[in-house]
């Protein structure tokens, strides 16, 4: 019984097992509803095929608020280093040139941000609506507020390494995705830049005393989260192959809904990368799984509303038990100070009054 | 046996000033602890404890002044919290010493982890040393903690205990103790009383800053009163006894 009990407390534990249930149900939750659909492979291809770009916006933003920041420009970053890409690449049909220079692009938002947010001191969601409008801005008026089509990228060999199909059938995008998944989860987990990241969210004055270059470390983190959006970007791009300028817009909440639905707390300090990777794959699977269930396109957002407050709630009842775990600590404490050790307390209370 | 150091003060501070903005928190600060010595120090509320002992961990540059440390004068321009950990100095705060949701292997390396060349922490040796510190140094034994617990399911005083752990690991010559008992029970701060006297007999250095006189007074060797970012007066144990050392206190609190 006592060795039930302790398993089922190593299981609490595992990180993102929370939201891997939520994710089991809601796909049970289809099949039975919407067989037909969820009975197939085509619908979970359209779902690897459309999820990356969320993913790995998410996956990048877990960081972010891991360290108790916000970053609201990586929609930006979509339209502008999507536009970099297409741009470079239309200009000197070399695609990986595009390729570089927009994760550059992408670097230069975030290094900006960055010094912002570390050097200036403004508040990171401030800096980085800002930064949301300023490079948005900046793309229409590069673009003229034009949508290009790079469809001469398709027989490179960049389109097939990112987006082709493998074996004519799974999106090359899924496996970038997982991969970016478990690079990062060991660079959150097990790098020192991770590291550094769990303490600056979890108590800042902490992280600096004991030695962690906090400026640094938050640059460091906002050019990392604008690499990331631009791979994304990327990704966007090339499989649609066609850059449009609001095409990050419709990112910007899904992917803050996923790293919540995840698991990352709010008040930083904890990430987790499976949570994320989960919580993108719940958010992007919603809008046809609504539809396809038939309960019509216009309850999609509803529904998400729904998931998140349901996964966020359940996340807090499941941790629950540490929380309270605490209270009796913090009980025992005073109860001690209160009746215990009535000498000492006497003996400063006397010096008080000397 | 203690192992003598090869210097003769710990920290020596010269004519130190620190200004934020136009305010003056330290002004002119000439200070001393000796290699085998337990400093006190005390002040009131805003007297610039803090500050002073915060330019001896690296945490900030004064605007003026010397350090020396380990008799050796410090370039004060790259002077930070990783110089300060290589010339032997650590450092236990009150509240700011773990982090409270992370794994306590994890706060024992925080800052100076064991990595590979790419950065990548070297979990398994960084676990084994944690848990090695928590036996041997601090004395945690079957109390269910160990170093995969997270910091928030410890007591003040264990928090405080391998905060200090810490310190001895890293075999510190001069460990600086701010505050570090101000939200402990009395039990508690009796331990962590025992931790700086064992400071004393294994031949390191220690400062102690507490509100709390009396224990200050059972621990120092020597008191330094810090008041309105001055040195007011550097007082040896022998000279005094604790009834004076609080009267003497009690005139500062009134002359503001």
């Amino acid at each position: 019984m006592k060795h039930l009990k302790m398993s089922i407390a190593k299981l609490v534990k595992i990180e993102g097992l929370t939201i891997i249930g939520v994710f089991i149900a809601l796909m049970i939750l289809f099949i039975m509803t919407a067989p037909h659909v969820f009975t197939g492979y085509r619908i979970y291809m359209s779902f690897l095929q459309t999820v990356p770009p969320l993913l790995i916006l998410a996956l990048g933003l877990t960081f972010v608020i891991t360290a108790g920041e916000m970053d609201l420009s990586f929609s930006a970053i979509i339209a502008f280093s999507g536009f970099i890409f297409c741009f470079i690449f239309r200009t000197f049909g070399t695609p990986w040139l595009a390729f570089i220079l927009a994760l550059l692009s992408g670097a230069l938002v975030g290094y900006i941000n960055g010094l912002l947010v570390a050097k200036v001191g403004v508040p990171s969601i401030m800096a980085t609506l800002a930064a949301q409008f300023f490079w948005n801005g900046l793309t229409i008026l590069l673009s003229r507020g034009l949508s290009w089509n790079i469809k001469e990228i398709r027989p490179y060999f960049i389109h097939t390494l990112f987006v082709g199909r493998i074996g004519g059938i799974v999106p090359a995008q899924s496996l970038w995705g997982v991969g970016v998944a478990v690079f990062l989860w060991f660079i959150l987990n097990r790098h020192t830049f991770g590291e550094h990241i769990l303490f600056i969210g979890d108590n800042v004055d902490v992280a600096r005393v004991m030695g962690v270059n906090v400026t640094a470390a938050k640059i460091k983190l906002f050019v990392f989260m604008g690499v990331i959006s631009a791979f994304a970007a990327i990704l966007l791009t090339l499989e649609m192959i066609n850059f449009w300028t609001t095409q990050g817009a419709g990112l910007l909440l899904p992917t803050i809904a996923a790293v919540f639905i995840g698991g990352t707390s709010i008040a930083g300090g904890y990430g987790t990368i499976i949570g994320s990777f989960f919580g993108a794959y719940i958010v992007g699977s919603l809008e046809a799984g609504v539809v396809a269930s038939g309960i019509g396109g216009y309850w999609t957002r509803l529904v998400t509303g729904l998931v998140m407050a349901a996964s966020v709630s359940l996340n807090i009842i499941l941790n629950k038990e540490k929380g309270e775990g605490l209270k009796e600590r913090i009980k025992e404490s005073i109860f001690i100070k209160k009746g215990g050790e009535k000498s000492s307390l006497l003996k400063r209370e006397n010096l008080k009054n000397t | 046996m203690p192992e003598k150091r090869p210097f003769k003060n710990a920290v020596i501070m010269n004519n130190i000033e620190k200004y934020f903005g136009n305010v003056a928190a330290l002004n002119g600060i000439n200070f001393e602890v000796g290699a085998n010595e337990v400093v006190g120090l005390i002040g009131d509320n805003g007297a610039g404890k803090s500050t002073l002992i915060k330019i001896i961990t690296g945490v900030f540059p004064p605007t003026k002044g010397e350090l020396y440390i380990r008799d050796k004068k410090i370039s004060l321009k790259d002077y930070n919290v990783k110089q300060a950990y290589k010339l032997g100095i650590e450092a236990v705060y009150q509240d700011k010493s773990l982090g409270e949701k992370q794994d306590l292997w994890r706060n024992f390396f925080i800052g100076r982890q064991m990595t590979n060349r790419l950065g990548f922490i070297r979990v398994r040796e960084e676990k084994e040393m944690a848990q090695k510190i928590m036996f041997d140094i601090i004395g945690f034994r079957g109390a269910g903690i160990t170093a995969e617990s997270k910091a928030n399911k410890l007591s003040g005083g264990e928090r405080q205990g391998i905060a200090i752990g810490r310190a001895m690991y890293f075999d510190a010559d001069l460990i600086v103790l701010d505050e570090p008992t101000s939200a402990l029970s009395l039990k508690e701060v009796q331990k962590v009383l025992n931790f700086v006297r064992k400071i004393k007999e294994s031949g390191r250095a220690c400062i102690y800053i507490s509100h709390i006189l009396s224990d200050v007074y059972e621990i120092s060797d020597k008191f330094i009163i810090l008041d309105r970012g001055k040195v007011v007066a550097t007082i040896k144990k022998s000279e005094v006894t604790l009834k004076k050392l609080s009267e003497f206190m009690l005139k500062y609190a009134h002359a503001k």
